[in-house]
């Protein structure tokens, strides 16, 4: 199999799929950035938390038109998992009003978007609808 | 009027549209000797200058403006501060003011973006030949498009679906409803860029930028500029009777950023730091938002007017939709909201926002705002906000001279 790495380093991939936030260990505030302090309460130590795999949209937007080279219809979104608000793509349905709806559960997914010239496949998350 | 009062003496805007044939320098020339004109003084009377310029210059879009129509040696501010660039030049020379640094400032904005498309997420490289991971999100390619979106109708179009979720009510009519509104009030409008009336069947099924936000539902990039001269209330005492007269008082000025909330940092929250603004400004100003007679709010997009509306306390809390419902925003309405067009159909050539929606209510509240006064108008509200995020809140009142 070939070597992966994900898009971001938040994501996780082993064992199963998830995503990582920087945790602050004063006030518990979650991010997903690299760090300098918290916005929150100013304190410097961050510990690593496990994101919950499932949430439920919160707000969503179809985006038609973006920069060149984005492939559209998408449906970007804010999902609430288990109270760590995350960005994502919703995916694996399809981009319309009939398909997608806020306070929809969903769950983490992921899919290869390329490898680059030493074979490495790129892997980015979304995540799809809980049938 | 007290002495430690600051009152608006000049304000104008340009046209906003296309001024293919005018630099950004000339357009704020425009806007800042018309203003001066308006408030009866030169530049000589002037002690600070501040100036915005968000998208074009890279900077010293103050120095080069004195260049153009005086150079008297002042203290120039540039300033930058996203969509709420115009309102931070003008509460910059409010301050400069108010410190009695001086007794007149002028501030200016102003913004050539005819013809642009997206003003953010509108590059994406291209996937580099090997996978490194790069910047604090250690992303190894472009994320705008995978990891959600950052242009701003997709961006404002969660904000108002959050709104949806979180109190009920909205629906894509409702917020293509608004734009309706806002077009209509276009109309009355001779210095928008786009005056047209717009049916609801023609806004839904215009082009779908962002659901759901179509087309005529996204502020209008285009040019314009706006300036405003503003004086102490000292000054003011030893000026001419009609000065005294048009003057309007600057009863609140206020600018806020945003405060660290869960999720703040994953959709942009610009509700918080409205609220925080407007609770400030209606303290500052001891009125209440009964009391207003008018409010130009930041229409960036339809789904944002929703938000602003609670934000700015204009309804009970979670009462947006019903608000809107009631016809309360219309011109005709409790609290008319945008009666200048707002930015869906007036354009928002992004540093002159700021002040153009002053400018707005300051026209209204003189009584010279001709066939779309609101009759009687004495207090009014402007409101901006830029992503990043910063928030301007000004409350203005006529002059009881």
């Amino acid at each position: 199999m070939a070597a992966q790495i994900p898009l971001v380093e938040y994501l996780s991939l082993e064992p199963e799929p998830h995503l990582v936030a920087q945790q602050c260990k004063g006030c518990g505030a979650r991010y997903f950035d690299r760090r300098n302090a918290c916005a929150g309460c100013f304190g410097t130590e961050f510990e690593s938390a496990s994101v919950a795999t499932t949430g439920e949209v919160r707000a969503f937007t179809i985006v038609s038109l973006a920069a060149p080279g984005i492939p559209v219809p998408f449906v970007a979104a804010l999902v609430d998992c288990d109270g760590t608000s995350v960005r994502g793509n919703i995916v694996n349905t399809e981009p319309d009003p009939e398909h997608v709806s806020l306070g929809m559960k969903v769950q983490l997914t992921t899919y290869p978007i390329g490898s680059d010239s030493a074979g490495t496949e790129a892997i980015a998350f979304g995540f799809e609808p809980i049938n | 009027m007290a002495t430690d009062d600051i009152f608006i003496l000049g304000i104008t805007m340009t046209k906003f549209g296309k001024h293919p044939d005018l630099d950004t320098v000339d357009l704020a020339a425009e806007a800042a000797m018309g203003a001066l004109k308006d408030g009866g003084v030169t530049m000589k009377d002037i002690g600070v200058l501040a100036a915005g310029n968000l998208m074009g210059m890279g900077g010293g879009i103050g120095q080069m403006l004195q260049k153009q129509i005086g150079q008297t040696g002042i203290p120039v501010y540039n300033v930058s501060n996203a969509c709420a660039t115009g309102a931070t030049a003008l509460r910059t020379a409010v301050m400069s003011v108010k410190a009695g640094e001086c007794d007149m400032g002028l501030a200016v904005g102003v913004e050539k973006l005819a013809g642009a498309g997206l003003l953010a997420g509108g590059s994406r490289k291209s996937d580099s030949e090997t996978w490194e991971p790069k910047g604090r999100y250690g992303a190894v390619a472009s994320v705008d498009g995978r990891v959600g979106t950052e242009t701003m109708p997709g961006v404002f179009a969660q904000v108002g679906m959050e709104y949806g979720h979180k109190y009920g009510g909205t629906s894509f009519e409702l917020f293509a409803k608004i734009s309706e509104k806002n077009h209509a009030h276009s109309t009355l409008n001779p210095l928008a860029a786009y005056s047209k009336k717009f049916t609801l069947e023609e806004i839904m099924n215009d082009v779908m930028i962002a659901y759901p936000n179509t087309r005529p539902m996204c502020s209008a990039n285009c040019d314009g500029a706006a300036a405003a001269v503003v004086v102490s209330g000292a000054k003011l005492k030893t000026l001419g009777p009609d000065q005294q007269r048009r003057a309007v008082k600057i009863s609140a000025s206020i600018l806020t950023t945003d405060p660290y909330e869960e999720a703040c940092q994953v959709l942009p929250n610009v509700n918080t730091l409205t609220r925080n603004a407007a609770k400030q400004a209606y303290e500052q100003a001891g009125v209440s938002p009964d009391d207003l007679d008018l409010v130009e709010l930041h229409d960036c997009f339809a789904t944002a007017e929703l938000v602003h509306y609670d934000n700015l306390m204009l309804c009970p809390e979670g009462g947006a939709v019903d608000f809107f419902n009631s016809g309360a925003s219309w011109r005709d309405g409790k609290t008319p909201v945008n009666v200048s067009g707002g930015l869906e159909s007036k354009g928002h050539p992004i540093a002159a926002t700021g002040i153009a929606n002053i400018w707005e209510v300051c026209h209204h509240l003189r009584g010279e705002a001709g066939n779309r006064q609101i009759e009687g108008a004495t207090v009014g509200l402007a409101h901006v906000i830029g992503l990043g995020s910063a928030c301007g809140v000004h409350i203005l009142e006529r002059s009881a001279a």
